[in-house]
């Protein structure tokens, strides 16, 4: 860990404003990721600002019928929220599917959309890495891919985001919102928020430097049924292999999202235009442009036979 | 005392203390943060500094340069030592790779500099700094690659061939055959507490407070190292955080503690960071092994083979897949081989089951197999082969063997051998009656479910061991011995011990363990712990008994020691009496004379698994285990329990996903934390339970006991693997069964 210096304000504007006058800055919320990479010298931010005490920390209904999910919203407490439960399960089903108890209790909504790749090789300084150090080449390509992406992928970085809750808000076609240091305040669809990989794997979402995430926001419900299945080899405290997040209404419609096989949740339109005729149609549009390695093949039949369960789960 | 005839009745034989399922006496120290692990003896050393280990970043090469310069002057540095500045330094006999590495690197994460400052954060910040220039020379890091040019090598305990019969004409003529390859991965320990040591010097005497399973090992390992008498070498290691055999040895934390502290000229402590673990320390190493079975349409095996491939870097040793395979079943006509190929990963060592560990998964899916082609059950099967003898007693594979088919000159039998009673026992209690021999065809909702079976064997070994116990003048008994408790229960059965012994309710005992100033003990590894440490204690015992009777003069043979009491016919008096003109000690310990080699002693278990595999997904959960084990006397059925459902555990962990991944091109664990290194979590194991058999051995020690926790590991994975096979229909031979290893198989989702 390399020194840093640290600060603790009391609102956002203040929080982005001095994210944008100090070079290197970074926020912490939980901790549970930038801290262990802080320690691994992958994240070397010159001055920390704790974004605890802003405020940010409360879910409350919005004027159109949604959710405003503040961005301190710890995992557990937006996991067992009533409203959550009840119109957006598939959201607190992502999220009990993810980490431990203990974790969930101090990671936070925005912390989680943030959180970075599990690619092995991206946690060893020694190894070359384009998204840890640019230029220096992938060596997941053709090293060990097991857990990587699929689709979407570049000869750069296959690397998946890992977060179970992004996915479900991808479903959920939540909003981002945020301030910067200028006080400028952003709505950004999380649709166009995580970015591929492409040349710039290290450039992970379209925030800007010094913008602070305030609130998640989530649209009025749209009913159906709520799944999310994630597949992993153990049976708890594992990122996904892959999972589906997926929407089915009584007539067969719906939304389909999957975690665990690109640099973003996975959501294709054409997709969930196919979800009438079945699993093996919606894993085609989904991974048509699919490029796994020999070591994550095994991926695109998981996906259609999890899409086939999830399918069958919610016709029942 | 000299145990050289089999046990007669002796006061272990009341069970009072002895065989009761009692509390770990350390249990209250553990839950409540006050046992003394060696990162945190704040108690004796208050105010040290902290060492960091700088791992090397190539497997293999030479440091053409160091840049030390940030590092020496970032803040808070005390020291840095590297192999320039180390002094001369010599290698200890169980290590294969240097303790600190350069200029020549013979792994990755070989430690090659230890920084040491004032606080662990600024220790850390400053081994970043350091900027090594190596030359990267590649290596060897493919085992399949690498087994053409395998040579033969000698496996603890057995020659490197063995040849009974003729095997090769009998598994030509055997109507029924079975022959297969199957792999096991690269496994880490990944125990809890990371290895630690806190290291201090007193002018040239060095004290390490270290976790560490084998004391006197450790001693005489640090004192060659660093090239000074043993005599001023003490190692103190009261609570260990787990051990699985990768604290069988002295390992960088120890050596670089000292060297750190003697270049600080302060105390220094010292953890590996986890990510060290995996690539710096040892693991257990990958095998590929064929195996080869013949036999008769009745299912008698008339010919059994077993070969094993393994690597380690050079001057190591192969792992010994093959040993329980000449004493497993019966059968005339046998061979085994074992091959080591010259790798340069880290280096391979001895893990829990060192050995049998990896070898059971391999054998005890074949003789599913077998089993399969014969149509029959696969408890009938291994029932039909037991055998009451060791098929395979040969020191040496000679070379008229192979041909003539000269069975086994002597006849080696088991001191005790209840495989099958393991097997019928077991079939009732887990309603093995109901499983369905086809396989895939139970469903229970979205699951597809399978039942396994598999044999447990595990060698019971015998090691001299010493204790010294006092009769303290409030009555108390204090045993002090070299012994280790490394989470097993070693404080509680050794006061167990001592208690039964002297008479005493167990909360009268205090036991010391850990320190190099004590007895030294058979230490923990092998499985041998158990037996041997505690029939050092009573042989300790009955010398302090002899002269408590001597002191109070009654006649010790007639003097039995019960209640606090030493009493003679009708008259009793209190024991502490005997201590009133001050304490008495005595010390002796257990030496063994021929008994194991009249007798092969063994420990035997079957295992039951029952598992889910999802029909969608092929996400494979076990749904419940029994382990039915037979090993001698069970000190104490609830630790030694813990001991089998952990072993369980572990083996649930090798069958479904532990694997060190081996970067193929770099040359490492690419892993390595344990994120990455996945080891069951209590989802993965539901519910499990354990039946030890009513069994004394009177050939194994006073104690009649044997070892039980690598029993507990060995035939885990074949039952799963099995189980799965019989949920499936898809045979996995290459562990760990993972779900993209079935995905492809497995039925259309309908
Ligand atoms: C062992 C382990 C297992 C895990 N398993 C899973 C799993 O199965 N599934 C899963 O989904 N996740 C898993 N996680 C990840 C976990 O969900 C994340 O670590 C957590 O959500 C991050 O939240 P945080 O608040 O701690 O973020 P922090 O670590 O505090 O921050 C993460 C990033 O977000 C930035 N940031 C934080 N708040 C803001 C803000 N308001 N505006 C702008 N930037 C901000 C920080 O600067 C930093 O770059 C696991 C983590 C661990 C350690
Ligand atoms: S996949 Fe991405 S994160 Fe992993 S090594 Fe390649 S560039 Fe780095």
């Amino acid at each position: 860990m390399k020194p840093f210096s640290f600060e603790r304000p009391n609102t956002p504007a203040e929080a982005a404003a001095a994210a944008a006058r100090v070079d290197g800055a970074k926020f912490v919320a939980g901790g549970t990721n930038l801290l262990d990479l802080m320690k691994l010298q992958i994240e070397t931010p010159t001055h920390l600002i704790d974004v605890n005490r802003l405020g940010l920390d409360k879910i409350e209904a919005s004027s159109d019928g949604g959710l405003r999910i503040g961005a301190l919203v710890r995992n557990s407490d937006l996991a067992a929220d009533q409203r959550v439960r009840r119109d957006y399960a598939v959201l607190s089903r992502a999220l009990l599917a993810g980490a431990n108890g203990q974790l969930r209790n101090q990671s936070t909504t925005a912390g989680n959309l943030l959180q970075r790749t599990r690619c092995p090789y991206f946690y060893d300084t020694n190894q070359p890495c384009n998204k840890r150090l640019p230029g220096s080449g992938c060596s997941a390509l053709h090293g060990f891919s097991r857990q990587l992406g699929i689709v979407g992928t570049s000869d750069a970085c296959i690397a998946t985001h890992p977060s179970d809750m992004a996915v479900a808000m991808r479903l959920l076609d939540a909003t981002v919102q945020t301030v910067n240091g200028a006080g400028a305040e952003r709505r950004i669809a999380i649709a166009d928020f995580h970015r591929l990989p492409g040349d710039t794997p290290q450039i992970e979402t379209t925030l800007q430097r010094g913008e602070l995430i305030t609130a998640v926001t989530l649209p009025k419900p749209v009913g159906g049924k709520h799944i999310y299945r994630k597949v992993r080899d153990r049976a708890s405290f594992a990122f996904a292999l892959i999972s589906v997040a997926a929407i089915v209404q009584r007539d067969g419609t719906g939304r389909v999202a999957l975690g665990g096989v690109a640099h973003k949740p996975w959501r294709v339109e054409a997709a969930e235009a196919a979800m009438p005729r079945g699993a093996k149609a919606v894993a085609e549009q989904l991974l048509a442009e699919a490029m796994p390695t020999e070591q994550n093949a095994y991926k695109r039949p998981l996906v259609e036979r999890t899409l086939g369960a999830v399918l069958a789960e919610a016709k029942g | 005392m000299k145990f050289d005839t089999p046990a007669t009745t002796n006061p272990i034989d009341q069970l009072k203390v002895i065989g009761k399922p009692l509390d770990r006496i350390d249990g209250r120290f553990k839950t409540t943060g006050t046992a003394r692990y060696s990162y945190e003896r704040h108690d004796v050393v208050p105010n040290p500094a902290y060492g960091h280990v700088l791992g090397a970043a190539i497997a293999k090469g030479r440091i053409k340069s160091f840049d030390l310069a940030a590092a020496k002057s970032a803040p808070g540095v005390l020291a840095i030592v590297t192999a320039d500045n180390a002094g001369a330094l010599d290698k200890g006999k169980n290590n294969t790779a240097k303790l600190l590495g350069g200029p020549e690197i013979e792994h990755y994460h070989q430690a090659i500099a230890v920084v040491v400052a004032e606080s662990f954060e600024q220790a850390r910040a400053a081994a970043q700094l350091i900027r090594v220039d190596y030359q990267d020379d590649g290596g060897s890091f493919d085992l399949r690659a690498g087994m053409a040019d395998a040579k033969p090598a000698k496996v603890l305990g057995g020659p490197a061939d063995s040849a009974v019969g003729d095997f090769a004409t009998a598994f030509a003529a055997a109507p029924v055959q079975l022959e297969q390859m199957y792999s096991t991965p690269d496994e880490s320990h990944a125990m809890m507490e990371p290895h630690a040591t806190t290291a201090v010097w007193d002018g040239d005497r060095l004290t390490l407070w270290t976790s560490n399973q084998m004391i006197a090992w450790g001693v005489g390992e640090v004192a060659k190292t660093l090239k000074m008498p043993k005599e001023n070498v003490r190692l103190v290691s009261e609570y260990i955080g787990g051990g699985f055999g990768s604290k069988l040895f002295v390992r960088t934390d120890a050596i670089l503690a000292a060297l750190g502290a003697r270049a600080a000229g302060r105390p220094v402590k010292l953890t590996l960071q986890r990510a060290l673990v995996f690539n710096n320390t040892t693991h257990r190493p990958a095998t590929v092994q064929r195996i080869r079975i013949g036999a008769d349409k009745d299912g008698k095996i008339t010919a059994i083979g077993h070969e094993s491939w393994s690597g380690d870097l050079p001057g190591g040793k192969p792992d010994g897949a093959v040993s329980q395979t000449r004493q497993l079943y019966a059968g005339a006509n046998r061979m085994t081989a074992t091959r080591l190929a010259v790798l340069d990963l880290p280096e391979g060592n001895a893990m829990r089951a060192p050995g049998e560990a990896s070898g059971m998964m391999a054998l005890e899916i074949a003789v599913d197999e077998i089993a399969e082609k014969l149509a029959m059950d696969p408890i009938e099967f291994r029932i039909l082969n037991d055998t009451q003898v060791v098929p395979d007693n040969a020191k040496e594979a000679s070379k008229e063997s192979q041909t003539v088919g000269s069975a086994s000159k002597s006849e080696l039998p088991f001191s005790q051998r209840q495989l099958v009673q393991c097997f019928q026992t077991g079939r009732d209690r887990f309603g093995w009656a109901k499983r369905n021999p086809k396989p895939g065809e139970v469903r229970d909702g979205r699951w597809l479910v399978g039942l396994g079976v598999a044999a447990a064997f595990r060698n019971n070994q015998l090691t001299k061991s010493a204790a010294r116990v006092r009769l303290e003048q409030d009555g108390r008994i204090v045993v002090e011995t070299d012994m280790t408790d490394i989470g097993t229960g070693s404080y509680t059965i050794i006061a167990q011990t001592a208690a039964e012994m002297m008479g005493v309710p167990i909360d009268k005992v205090v036991v010391l363990l850990g320190d190099s100033a004590f007895p030294v003990s058979a230490g923990s590894g092998g499985q041998w712990g158990g037996n041997n440490s505690t029939a050092g204690v009573y042989a300790a015992c009955i010398k302090l008994r002899e002269m408590i009777a001597q002191k109070l003069g009654v006649n010790s043979a007639e003097a039995a020691f019960t209640d606090g009491e030493v009493r003679t016919g009708a008259r009793g008096v209190a024991l502490a009496d005997a201590a009133r003109d001050g304490a008495l000690s005595a010390e002796d310990g257990i030496e063994y004379g021929d008994l194991d080699k009249k007798y092969q002693q063994s420990t035997f278990g079957a295992h039951f698994v029952e598992v889910g595999v999802d029909a969608a997904t092929a996400e494979i959960r076990v749904r419940r285990m029994l382990a039915v084990c037979a090993a001698g006397r069970i000190l104490n059925p609830k630790t030694a329990r813990s001991q089998v459902i952990g072993a369980m555990t572990m083996g649930v962990g090798a069958a479904l996903m532990e694997e060190l991944v081996v970067d193929k091109r770099r040359g490492f664990f690419v892993n390595h934390d344990l994120a990455g290194y996945e080891v069951p979590v209590h989802g993965d194991i539901p519910h499990q339970e354990v039946v030890f058999l009513d069994e004394t051995d009177p050939m194994s020690s006073p104690m009649k006991a044997k070892g039980i926790a690598e029993l507990g590991i060995c035939g885990v994975a074949a039952a799963v693997a099995n189980a799965v096979y019989n949920a499936t229909g898809v045979r996995v031979r290459d562990y760990p069964v993972t779900l993209d290893k079935l995905i492809d198989k497995l039925p259309a989702v309908g």
